[in-house]
């Protein structure tokens, strides 16, 4: 099978990993040696058909090291309006020396922290690339921010990737947010160049009790990548995790969100748009499980697909049999826009509560011809008025980015994107 | 709570009210599977060679597959050697009419309430009678030939009228399409077949009635209906087997054919035994069924009631290749005990303008699993398709899981794709207010089960309308969740 020389080159990957965190490496490598690359039909992975993909794009396992980042270089990335402190990383490696310090943040290299259970949230025995990224990385960074500390303005997790071809870069973040916390993310990556490179990051974020934690994420990478992201959480007591993510291009990129509700009244809210061109790939997993009663998750996915490009959504909800009285909501909506341009949804319910209120909706379609022809007959020509409408549909979900300047940044992307290609 | 565990019990202890057999002769292969076997149904079927020759082929096809293991459902391993293949009563010819159908085995249909009598005109139902691998009795075949349809068991189809059979069998559902498919190719004993020629608007009901009364004996019957041009027809399908510490296996096959503007109903209501409360026995019910919409404005509806067998997987689907062709699925799927449903449909989109509808009701109690699993494809070249699917599911205990595996695949844009599905109790408040107006708690609950299965329920022919209602209440009144 091709797919085994593969997982035999990210074994060489995995036997010449950094000495830290030795007990997790090791579970991870036997995780990884267990499940091996997904096949071609495994249902996880039915549509993405990445290990196809690797395959034939990755020539060199070799680890892509961090290159020189100028002072400049950071200032330019920072969108239009940016106010807040910013955590530069360079092919996955934090730089300490280009990043804010911020106050009452604690903000290290993992490797300084060895007493951390890595892969006690994210899992490695349920993703082949959530073990792969464990056995493998290289360095992370650890985030804590202290109980009872509210994090005023957003923390930027802005990520240079400058790779060769084929290489592999593996960040790796742990996030901490004490009691009564709350703290904003933005996570955002600049492709320095266009070769074909792939990126598998895990991030694992641990909430407290009551605190609020809310994660922005853009992909707007090389139109080459090919990236693997794991981000998952457990959700305590009275807590909200709410997650964006905006993926504007790509290869093929595939994102697992997990979220772990874990006491009671906790909220867990998954929010994205997939706005793609080209041959652009994105595959958006999600999978809330819900293990205590009164909790609550919502979910509202968008799509908008021309060209080539392919979506596919999986959201699934699990209700476990304790899980009584959860409230969960899934939604997932779709634009085709042209003729070969694909979806692949599957908005999944396993449910084995009984005393829930459990719904998901899915659609696919066009823009509304009455409310084009609304505005048509307006004076707004046809273009223009679907850009309008195309633009108020991904409006709701933008609509949840609650940093004014972010959200105005991510519209203004859109908006750009919609006037120029649809 | 303690009502509603008290009413839960008392749910879970009603029995299979058709869990009864009979003793008489039967007509029975060895025990067992291989080519021998085969060659001896067909031999024994005084079958053509080439339905000899298809069934080999089946048989060494299957031998390469394996068995499905991605449904939601579990179950010990089957030991497809330590069955029996063909069980028929001893009744040396199938009779002319009802007069010369042996007493003992008209006594069984009457005692299902299924009557095989004539006189009994007002319930204008053909009816082909299957019992374990034979077709006992077809009634109202006189009428109906007089139309140009044929109605008869699927031996006499392949002897009476070979050309049909061959041209259409294995058409929808090819020999190799799955584990199972496969399986009931080589093997499958008998069935219905049935054909309205072109322009033909079949005047009474269609259907079949399967038993299975035999031990250690699996059931592989196989349909087929061949609408051809602007005909009509609605065919039913019901089914019992006794109750038995072993699970069977119940393994058939339904193909359907539409062609141009011709419509097919197709409803069945399942009750196999599901199983005794502790959740032994029981049949493993794994069938596959399947119509094409071949003409343009053709219709195939499916309709059915599931309220039994110990584990169901079973996607009756449409291929919609004619342009302008619809397909529907109407499911109400009831688990309780131990039972396990993984049950939905595929609707495939491939003419342009084509049109789907699912409405799927799951309903779980006791430590029951009931999964909807269904597809919607539209294809590249599908213009204008619209699919609107729902599936809701009302749960009833704390011991029994809903689980909901939508798949949407859409390679067109001009598609209009809907699917929405929820999952909850019955609501406290809906009781409360049945309550003030002095319904009792157990009435309450059965009219808002029936009100949410209506939808359903009323897409069945009359007849069967009031057996499907009949087989909710018996499962499921008064149960509170």
């Amino acid at each position: 099978m091709s797919t085994l020389t593969k997982q035999d080159a990210f074994s060489s990957l995995i036997d010449a990993a950094p000495s830290t965190f030795a007990a997790a490496r090791s579970a991870a490598k036997e995780a990884y040696a267990s499940q091996g690359l997904p096949a071609v039909k495994a249902e996880e992975y039915k549509f993405t058909n990445i290990s196809k993909k690797l395959e034939q794009s990755l020539i060199d396992f070799a680890v892509a090291q961090p290159v020189s980042i100028t002072a400049e270089q950071v200032k330019a990335a920072l969108y239009e309006g940016f106010e807040g402190d910013v955590l530069v990383f360079s092919n996955g490696q934090y730089l300490p020396e280009l990043s804010s310090k911020i106050e009452g943040i604690e903000v290290s290299l993992l490797s300084a922290k060895t007493d951390l259970p890595l892969g006690s949230i994210a899992n490695p025995a349920k993703d082949p690339f959530a073990a792969l990224n464990q056995a493998s990385f290289q360095d992370g960074v650890f985030i804590s921010v202290p109980k009872k500390t509210q994090v005023e303005k957003p923390i930027l997790l802005l990520s240079f990737d400058q790779a060769n071809a084929g290489q592999v870069i593996q960040p790796r973040v742990w996030i901490e947010a004490g009691d009564f916390a709350e703290v904003t993310f933005i996570d955002q990556t600049v492709s320095l160049g266009d070769a074909v490179y792939f990126v598998n990051e895990v991030v694992e974020v641990k909430g407290g009790i009551n605190s609020q934690i809310r994660y922005y994420r853009l992909q707007n990478e090389g139109k080459s990548a090919l990236e693997v992201s794991t981000i998952e959480t457990d959700i305590q007591k009275d807590a909200r995790f709410t997650s964006v993510n905006i993926s504007l291009s790509g290869d093929m990129v595939r994102n697992n969100l997990n979220l772990n509700l874990r006491g009671s009244n906790s909220e867990g809210n998954m929010y994205g748009i997939y706005l793609l061109n080209g041959k652009s790939h994105v595959d958006n997993h999600t999978n809330v499980d819900h293990t205590i009663p009164h909790a609550e998750s919502n979910e509202l996915y968008k799509g908008i697909l021309a060209d080539q490009s392919r979506g596919v959504f999986n959201g699934k909800i699990f209700v476990r049999q304790d899980a009584q009285k959860t409230n969960a909501f899934q939604q997932n909506n779709n634009i085709l826009l042209s003729e070969d341009a694909t979806v692949n949804t599957k908005p999944q319910l396993e449910i084995w509560a009984d005393d829930v209120k459990c719904s998901h909706g899915c659609t696919v379609g066009q823009l509304d011809e009455e409310a084009l022809f609304y505005l048509q007959a307006r004076g707004i020509d046809k273009t223009q008025a679907k850009g309008l409408l195309l633009h108020a549909f991904a409006g709701e979900v933008l609509e949840k980015i609650e940093t004014e300047s972010f959200r105005d940044y991510c519209d203004a992307l859109i908006q750009a994107r919609l006037g120029s290609k649809f | 709570m303690s009502k509603d565990n008290s009413i839960l019990e008392e749910l879970t202890s009603k029995e299979y009210e058709h869990g009864w057999s009979v003793n008489f002769e039967a007509d029975e292969a060895p025990i067992g599977l291989n080519e021998d076997i085969i060659r001896w149904i067909s031999a024994k079927k005084e079958e053509p060679e080439w339905l000899l020759e298809w069934r080999l082929k089946a048989f060494r096809t299957w031998l390469t597959m394996t068995e499905p293991d991605w449904a939601n459902v579990t179950y010990p391993k089957i030991d497809l050697q330590a069955l029996r293949y063909y069980s028929a009563p001893k009744q040396v010819k199938k009779a002319k009419n009802l007069d010369e159908v042996d007493p003992e085995l008209l006594a069984i249909y009457e005692r299902l309430g299924i009557s095989l009598n004539e006189q009994k005109r007002l319930q204008g139902i053909a009816v082909d009678a299957v019992l374990d691998s034979v077709s006992v009795a077809t009634t109202f075949r006189g009428t109906l030939s007089k139309l140009g349809i044929i109605f008869c068991s699927f031996s006499e189809a392949v002897k009476e009228h070979p050309e049909l059979v061959k041209k259409y069998l294995g058409s929808v559902v090819p020999m190799t399409d799955n584990y199972y498919a496969a399986l009931n190719s080589a093997v499958f004993s008998d069935g219905s077949f049935c054909y309205i020629p072109k322009g033909v608007r079949c005047p009474m009901e269609l259907s079949t009635y399967f038993r299975i009364n035999a031990a250690n004996t699996g059931q592989f019957e196989r349909t087929l209906i061949v609408a051809d041009e602007e005909s009509y027809v609605s065919y039913l399908e019901g089914c019992t087997a006794p109750s038995r510490d072993e699970n069977q296996l119940h393994a058939a096959v339904v193909e359907i054919y539409a062609a141009a503007h011709a419509e097919v109903k197709y409803s069945t209501v399942q009750n196999w035994f599901p199983g005794d409360k502790d959740g032994k026995g029981g049949i493993y019910n794994f069938v596959t069924k399947r119509g094409i919409c071949a003409g343009d404005h053709s219709k195939i509806s499916w309709t059915q009631v599931e309220t039994g067998s110990a584990v169901t997987w079973k996607y009756p689907s449409c291929i919609l290749k004619g342009d302008h062709s619809i397909g529907e699925f109407y499911s109400v799927a009831v688990t309780n005990n131990f039972q396990q449903a993984d049950t939905g449909t595929k609707m495939i989109h491939i003419g342009k303008n084509t049109k789907s509808r699912i409405v799927s009701k799951g309903i779980s109690a006791g430590k029951s699993q009931n999964s909807y699993r269904g597809q919607v494809q539209v294809m590249k070249r599908a213009d204008n398709a619209r699919n609107f699917s729902q599936c809701d599911s009302l749960l009833m205990g704390d011991r029994c899981g809903a689980h909901t595996f939508p798949y949407i695949d859409i390679n067109n844009p001009s598609a209009k794709v809907e699917h929405e599905a929820t999952t909850s109790k019955i609501g406290e408040d809906q009781i409360f207010y049945c309550n003030q107006r002095g319904i009792a708690t157990e009435d309450a609950v059965a009219l808002i089960v029936n009100g949410y299965a209506k939808e359903v329920l009323n897409q069945l022919p009359m007849e069967f309308a009031v057996e499907a209602q009949k087989l909710l209440a018996l499962t499921l009144e008064g149960s509170v969740g």
